[in-house]
């Protein structure tokens, strides 16, 4: 057993894939326990109103029905779901309660849950649940938010939440002294992760044992379990997590929702399992929303184009409470703004706003996304403006090598302060250019062909990754020679149980067919970090690697006691462990227990993986269509574990920021009805829509901070795709005049857009 | 309401409530849970089971219609031991990732190839435009299809 380097960085094929692609798979939906009941959420229709009565006598009389539990049935004090990160006091008075009570504030928020002896008769039920709601004025935009007339949160007097401030050198000074300044208002729609498993739990209380087992965790397992030992009452220990196979995540999916207290708390009350799977309309107005944003944001540089400043404002409307993530955006949109580029003067702040509309929480790339539309629309401006050419204006600006590690700017009131860790921008910037032959394609720029306008452009992004504090890893030497290796990351879908697999066999020098990953569940861990901020390779990657060193050392003691030598003579190979004088014992004999590693990683460096992609468009100015004829990625992650996953990992990315720069729309109307409530409406990217995407991904500069050398790298390539695509759509239409400031690119907006521009000329 | 077909080359017979979806029939009843729900609207093409060599949504079938049908699902697409070629292409393209939607890809282009196994990827990519991949962004899925084509032409194809 000795490291080696055979399995990092080869594409081995997924160990997951045969159960998925069989049909052998348990998703939560495929849990089933003897005697278990169903629930179904009564939920408002209502976006704002005073409850004034919830009547649950003609559910009840239903045969089968076995319990209708409103607020009142919660206790004396109806718990709310905490916040997970960025734990403010000023965030509490936003916080969701698990049913509600007094008021409803979004359509689709709980209000009973209905327990039933199939989901039939509940669903039955919840169309005799009465409910009476006075309704209030629906507040649904930025406007009637900040004029305040009516309110929320009538305790807190006010819809403004909290205010994010980024701050770096003297903003007002360098755009005082500026040669140029240019100032736009930029909109990002509301949209959402949309995972394709809807969410779901069973749950089942054991009264004799009083332990709670919950299946169907995901994401931020171990959190989530002390939000729910806090709010049911348990300690941590009474509540086995059991993460099942889990259909897509994208930061939507496994944050704490009503729902994960709900269903336990009924299984409790009523000693009996109890199961609850998600509908695709529930989701759709339930599941965290994302991205809904403006921005008043304007830039300072000299003549020649080097950028001095970024100032300006943007508001977030997160819907109407804030759940465990829900600052994470705004704060990024404000903090990241800046993305790879050199700006030494930074004052950016997000107004984050309470609105009538589902809660919103993170979503792949989340502010990122948001932010890089906004800058990668101004360098483009400004280029045009100054007459400098797109990419050389954006060259000139990139963070260079020599400047490592970089200062980002600093964010309040929840203090952080983060560095770009290393990288080499511009010679990705160079690749990419190269890898989309932008040399050739530049000439199609604004060029009419076959009646649509063609237009290109490039950007370049930052992804964070690799959040701390910790994450941890256990491996076993099981008596047959076979490793067991658990840790505290979770699968959204992405391929853990291969890729651990791989940093464990290398670490250790085992075959890959002779480790069995295990992950997510509360039982294989103390405690686990979960997989968000593309952490999981990164954090439990790292945890494995040190837990790896200390499994060697263990097994060295272990033979050594049997091979009559000091542990330090003893050497380890792939099945054997040698003594001096080459005597050797096989490892499956060398003991009659298991012997096993333990080991936390610790880190408070974020890493970030960094890259340029261009696309390629073609306009009908007739009927507003964007046909995205290409796009072309590069990004470095420092070190690749599997290049076919991580490959995956990009192309996915991109597709889903295609869908969020042209299709996707969570639409609500002045009473706060969310109109977008089907796949029918809510239009996600099909087979069709993006056939020609080309992504590479390379490991140029390893990140410093952790012994892999490895860069989170599960979200990048969406960071920068609504600034690249409204960039190639304003370059195919530069001699209209056309300037997109508002996503997504629908064709009814695209056809405005040139309408106006016409009208203008 | 009693009714009786096949599934994956055995004969069922069930008592049936009318209502009741042939996906929840098959998830439920018969614990085929390969076929999954993504959508219960017949948009996202989780749920497509083959049903007498068409590719159909069971959740917008009923189980009363699947009377007297031959039912394929994707648990019938393969023996115990081996990947059929078309699974073997996805996994060696990497053709899934959270593999939610997997199941209803692999019956939709397992009924495709078998009709038309020289399907080009324009052909594959209209058809699989009514199921919702989340995750890969459907180039993958494309280049494993059209690489398995080669296993459904001639003598080597699967009945």
């Amino acid at each position: 057993m000795k490291p080696g380097n055979l399995l990092i960085g080869a594409p081995m094929e997924r160990v997951e894939d045969p159960r998925f692609l069989r049909g052998a798979a348990r998703f939560v939906a495929d849990v089933n326990l003897e005697g278990q009941a169903h629930a179904v959420i009564a939920r408002s229709s209502i976006a704002h109103g005073h409850i004034r009565a919830i009547e649950t006598g003609d559910a009840l009389a239903i045969p089968g029905v076995r319990a209708v539990i409103t607020a009142h049935d919660l206790g004396p004090e109806v718990p709310v779901i905490p916040l997970r990160l960025q734990p403010l006091a000023a965030l509490e008075p936003f916080r969701q309660p698990m049913l509600a009570h007094g008021k409803v504030r979004f359509v689709g928020e709980p209000l009973a849950v209905i327990v039933a002896d199939s989901p039939q008769i509940a669903e039955d039920a919840l169309e005799r649940i009465g409910v009476e709601i006075e309704p209030l004025p629906a507040i649904v935009d930025r406007a009637h938010a900040e004029a305040g007339e009516t309110v929320l949160f009538e305790d807190h007097g006010s819809n403004v939440a909290i205010r994010w401030t980024a701050m770096r050198g003297d903003a007002e000074r360098a755009f005082a002294n500026a040669d140029y300044v240019r100032r736009e208002t930029f909109r990002i729609q509301r949209h959402a992760a949309l995972f394709m498993e809807p969410r779901g739990l069973v749950a089942q209380w054991d009264a004799t044992a009083r332990k709670l087992t919950l299946w169907g965790a995901a994401k931020v397992v171990f959190a989530n379990r002390r939000i729910l030992a806090a709010s049911m009452g348990l300690t941590e220990q009474q509540i086995e997590m059991i993460e099942v196979d889990v259909g897509g995540g994208f930061g939507s999916r496994g944050e704490f929702y009503p729902e994960d207290f709900l269903i336990p708390f009924a299984a409790r009350l009523l000693n009996r399992p109890v199961k609850w799977i998600e509908d695709r309309r529930e989701h759709l107005m339930t599941a965290n929303h994302a991205r809904e944003t403006e921005c008043e944001v304007e830039i300072a540089a000299t003549a020649d184009g080097r950028i001095l400043g970024l100032r300006g404002r943007s508001w977030t409307d997160n819907g109407a409470y804030i759940r465990t993530n829900g600052s994470v955006a705004p704060r990024n949109v404000a903090q990241f703004m800046s993305g790879p580029y050199d700006i030494e003067n930074i004052a950016l702040s997000t107004i984050q706003l309470t609105t009538n509309k589902t809660p919103a929480g993170t979503y792949r790339g989340p502010g990122r996304f948001e932010g890089d539309f906004v800058r990668e629309r101004l360098i483009d401006l400004m280029a045009k403006d100054l007459g400098i050419d797109r990419v050389e204006i954006r060259r000139r600006n990139l963070v260079r090598e020599t400047q490592m590690p970089y200062p980002l700017a600093t964010i309040t009131p929840y203090e952080s302060a983060t560095e770009l860790d290393s990288g080499d921008y511009r010679e990705l910037l160079d690749r990419c250019l190269e890898d989309f032959g932008w040399a050739e394609k530049v000439k199609l720029d604004g060029q009419l062909v076959d009646g649509r306008y063609h237009g290109i452009a490039i950007g370049c992004f930052i992804e964070g990754g690799g959040a701390g504090p910790s994450e941890n890893a256990r491996i076993t030497l099981e008596t047959d020679g076979s490793i067991s290796v658990y840790v505290g990351s979770a699968s959204v879908g992405q391929g853990i149980e291969t890729i651990m697999a791989q940093i464990a066999g290398d670490a250790l020098g085992a075959p890959f067919d002779r480790i069995r990953v295990r992950h997510g569940s509360t039982g294989h861990v103390a405690d686990g970090g979960g997989s968000y901020h593309s952490r999981s390779t990164v954090m439990g990657g790292s945890a494995i690697v040190l837990a790896a060193d200390q499994l060697r050392d263990n097994i060295r003691k272990v033979a050594a006691r049997a091979l009559g030598c000091e542990p330090a003579e003893v050497t380890l190979d792939a099945d054997t462990a040698k003594g001096p004088s080459d005597e050797s014992l096989a490892l499956s004999e060398l003991s009659e227990e298991s012997i096993e590693a333990e080991a936390t990683f610790s880190s408070d460096k974020y890493t970030y993986a960094y890259g340029s992609l261009a696309a390629h468009v073609a306009v009908d100015a007739k009927t507003g269509h964007v046909e995205v004829i290409e796009v072309v990625s590069i990004k470095d992650v420092g070190r690749i574990i599997n290049p076919a996953t991580l490959h995956g990992q990009a192309v996915g990315a991109i597709v889903q920021g295609l869908g969020g720069s042209l299709l996707e729309h969570l639409v609500y109307d002045g009473d706060g009805q969310l109109l977008t409530g089907t796949l029918a409406d809510y239009m996600v990217p099909s087979a069709e829509c993006f056939p020609n995407i080309r992504s590479t991904v390379v490991e140029l500069k390893p990140s410093p901070n952790n012994p892999l050398g490895a860069k989170g790298g599960g979200e990048g390539e969406i960071i920068p795709v609504g600034g690249v695509i409204a960039n190639a759509v304003a370059a195919a239409l530069a001699d209209s005049g056309a300037e997109p400031f508002e996503l997504p690119l629908s064709p009814p907006r695209i056809w405005a857009l040139i309408t106006e521009a016409q009208s203008h000329r | 309401m009693w009714i009786r077909f096949e599934v994956n080359g055995t004969k069922v017979e069930l008592d049936v409530e009318p209502r009741v979806s042939l996906a929840d029939c098959l998830r439920d009843t018969l614990r085929l849970t390969g076929t999954h729900l993504g959508c219960e609207h017949g948009v996202c093409g989780a749920c497509t089971v083959i049903v007498d060599g068409a590719a159909v949504r069971a959740c917008l079938m009923l189980a009363v219609q699947a009377h007297g049908e031959h039912i394929v699902t994707v648990e019938g697409l393969s023996n115990d031991d081996a990947l059929s070629p078309l699974q073997a292409s996805f996994r060696k393209h990497h053709a899934l990732q959270c593999g939610f939607c997997t199941p209803g890809m692999i019956t939709t282009a397992h009924a495709l190839l078998t009709e038309e196994p020289d399907a080009d990827a324009e052909r594959v990519r209209e058809v699989l435009s009514g199921n919702i991949c989340r995750c890969t962004g459907y180039i993958p899925i494309i280049k494993a299809v059209l690489e398995a084509r080669a296993h459904y032409a001639g003598e080597d194809a699967p009945p």
